[in-house]
């Protein structure tokens, strides 16, 4: 390769910010996200996406407006990542009437229907024949937006992986489906739930162009994202990307993962995803210390003003409850 | 035709709408096992008619995806048995979507399909599965028993914005009725007198309907005028029009051909208890289809379901004029 075609495919300063950014503020929004579940203030369920932020990361740093996503119950750093308000994150896990489904989803159900989010979902794979549909919409639209559905390895054994890949590759659909790997299904390993582990080969099986990337490497994770949306939008979809990857703790706040072998653990933790964008972004451009600083000083305090927000926001009220009993 | 009727909302509302598109096993060339889908690929091209593989899972789900996304699909389930292949996508996320998004999502899916037993194609092709569907709080059940019904109920479903299982009969298809020239949309909700009287209320729909009229004809020759009521929709479900007729007839048969137990016509009974108990002259019959899976013997599938002289009976036991059958030992 010539030099200046090397420069030219290297990262951009902007471009590795934005990663560092995104990893960090999910990784702040997660872990302060369990402070205010251990006082209380959050109810339900709590699903951490920590340890796996480089995903969502890097996928969505290669999307662009109009483009569609599709979530699952581990939903918040996709949210983060595609660009949602925190505020409106924060208050809906508080039941608020200003979060994004105003107290009536929480966690697993937030959405963002009109910036093309269609929601975290409470079905594991459930996302999947969603995100094809929504797929099959913009091709009867006649655009080119491209769809990622963000799956898992726990998914990809539910029937509708198979069904709705497949309808996605003889239409020649503009899609994605990231399969996070992070080889749980709740507790069960992904070696007790198949025999080929490497989830990238079923996709081969129905001619689906299929990669593996280490899902703890936004950068990584970016540059394969930015090729398959490329070629959807040449028409040459749709692409199965799986990530491999491994959560920091259990399936939810109250799960505390004693399942997970401390030494395997160790080993993700040393390949921290939020950790490789930071190294990334410091290595590259050489911005000092002071910076990352105030970048990460930044996202916290927007994390705080999203918690002060949402304290101060009201519940939505029984009378507005009755718009949705007498319409069902 | 009731499947020409079918077709002919299909078709004005594609070449209204240009995000209108259908989906289903066999309904592009071959259109459809019903013919209801039949020119539709020639008229509008594969990429609004197409065929799918059998994945009735996948392809409700990618459905569901679509109508969020502001297409507007109809996928055609060739027999509302296979739509338990697909109740997650339904139950769990078509129904539940606009409640869980606070209002700010809408799902505008239509899946139609068909139920009812057909003569001897036996338990796994014979259900008549509306109340599975009427309980889940966020679907639209649409039933018509007539070809004008059919087209007028499917063009409103097809510019309104919720969830929609539309269920059609097997044996209706090639049932005829006149349908209105021009334009005819039917509003959801508005229950239709099939035949007016004054004597006793039998509450039918789908193809119970043709039933209960043939009933009302040999009732007339007694001298008992049954009114035949079809909701057309049981949800939403016109209580208005039912405590009406109650209120004037002051006797009820309701017919189901799905079983008895946990029906919709219990529901509609318990509404009626409810809200004119003190209008009723006789306890509310209920005509259904027996608690069994449908057999394929001819005779024994017969015996399963609601038949001309069973509707007779009980709107007879409503006017006292035959006796109450003993309750089973």
């Amino acid at each position: 390769m010539p030099a200046s075609a090397k420069r030219a495919n290297a990262p951009s300063a902007e471009l590795l910010e934005k990663l560092f950014r995104t990893a960090y503020k999910i990784r702040v929004f997660e872990t302060e996200g369990i402070k205010l579940y251990r006082q209380g203030l959050i109810r339900g369920y709590f699903h951490p996406y920590l340890g796996q932020e480089g995903i969502a990361t890097g996928v969505c740093a290669a999307l662009s407006e109009g483009d569609i996503i599709a979530s699952t119950h581990r939903g918040h750093g996709h949210c983060i990542a595609w660009g949602a308000d925190v505020k409106k994150m924060v208050a809906e896990l508080l039941q608020k009437e200003s979060g994004y489904c105003r107290g009536y989803g929480g966690s697993m159900h937030i959405a963002d229907i009109s910036k093309g989010n269609l929601g975290a979902n409470g079905i594991v794979g459930a996302g999947t024949p969603l995100g094809v549909g929504a797929a099959l919409a913009n091709q009867i639209k006649g655009n080119d937006a491209v769809t990622v559905t963000f799956s898992s390895d726990g998914g990809s054994n539910n029937g509708t992986f198979l069904e709705s890949l497949n309808l996605a590759a003889i239409w020649n659909l503009s899609y994605v489906l990231v399969i996070e790997n992070n080889h749980y299904a709740v507790s069960t390993r992904i070696e007790d739930s198949t025999r080929e582990p490497d989830l990238y080969k079923r996709g081969l099986a129905i001619g689906v162009e299929s990669h593996q990337v280490d899902g703890n490497d936004p950068l990584a994770v970016y540059h394969l994202m930015r090729d398959a949306v490329q070629k959807c939008r040449e028409g040459k979809g749709p692409i199965l990307i799986e990530a491999k990857t491994f959560r920091h703790m259990g399936h939810h706040v109250n799960d505390p993962g004693k399942y997970m072998p401390e030494k395997e653990l160790a080993h993700y933790k040393e390949r921290d995803p939020v950790d490789r964008a930071r190294n990334a972004l410091t290595e590259m451009t050489g911005i000092d210390k002071s910076q990352i600083d105030a970048i990460e000083e930044a996202i916290r305090k927007e994390f705080d003003d999203a918690v002060e927000f949402s304290k101060a926001s009201r519940e939505i009220t029984l009378a507005e409850f009755q718009q949705f009993i007498d319409s069902y | 035709m009731y499947r020409d009727a079918l077709r002919e909302a299909i078709d004005e509302e594609m070449a209204a709408n240009p995000l209108v598109f259908i989906i289903g096993e066999g309904i592009a060339e071959r259109g459809g096992s019903y013919k209801v889908t039949e020119g539709l690929l020639g008229k509008y091209g594969p990429k609004r008619v197409r065929d799918t593989p059998i994945a009735e899972a996948g392809m409700i789900g990618v459905g569901v995806g679509a109508a969020i996304a502001g297409a507007r699909p109809i996928v055609e389930i060739l027999y509302v048995d296979f739509a338990m292949l697909g109740m997650d996508m339904l139950v769990n996320q078509a129904a539940k979507f606009r409640l869980m998004t606070g209002g700010n999502g809408r799902v505008p899916f239509i899946m139609r399909t068909q139920g009812g037993t057909g003569g001897g194609v036996a338990a796994q092709h014979s259900q008549s599965l509306e109340a599975m569907f009427y309980h889940v709080p966020g679907l639209k059940v649409v039933i018509p028993s007539q070809p004008a019904d059919a087209k007028g109920l499917l063009k409103y479903a097809l510019r309104q914005q919720d969830p929609v299982i539309f269920l059609e009969h097997k044996h209706l298809y090639m049932t005829k009725g006149p349908v209105p020239e021009g334009e005819l949309v039917i509003e959801f909700g508005k229950a239709d007198i099939k035949r007016p009287g004054k004597d006793v209320t039998i509450i039918a729909w789908s193809n119970m309907v043709p039933r209960a009229l043939e009933a009302a004809a040999k009732l007339a020759e007694e001298g008992i005028e049954a009114e035949v009521l079809d909701p057309r929709t049981l949800v939403p479900l016109d209580k208005e029009a039912i405590l009406a007729s109650v209120a004037k007839t002051n006797r009820v048969v309701i017919v189901q051909e799905a079983v008895r137990r946990g029906g919709v016509a219990s529901d509609i009974c318990s509404i009626i208890q409810e809200e004119a108990f003190y209008s009723l002259d006789a306890p509310v019959e209920i005509v259904a289809g027996l608690n069994i899976p449908v057999p394929f013997n001819l005779e024994l599938e017969k015996a399963s379901v609601p038949q001309v002289p069973d509707i007779i009976a009980a709107a007879r036991r409503t006017l006292h004029l035959q006796p109450r059958a003993l309750a089973a030992q």
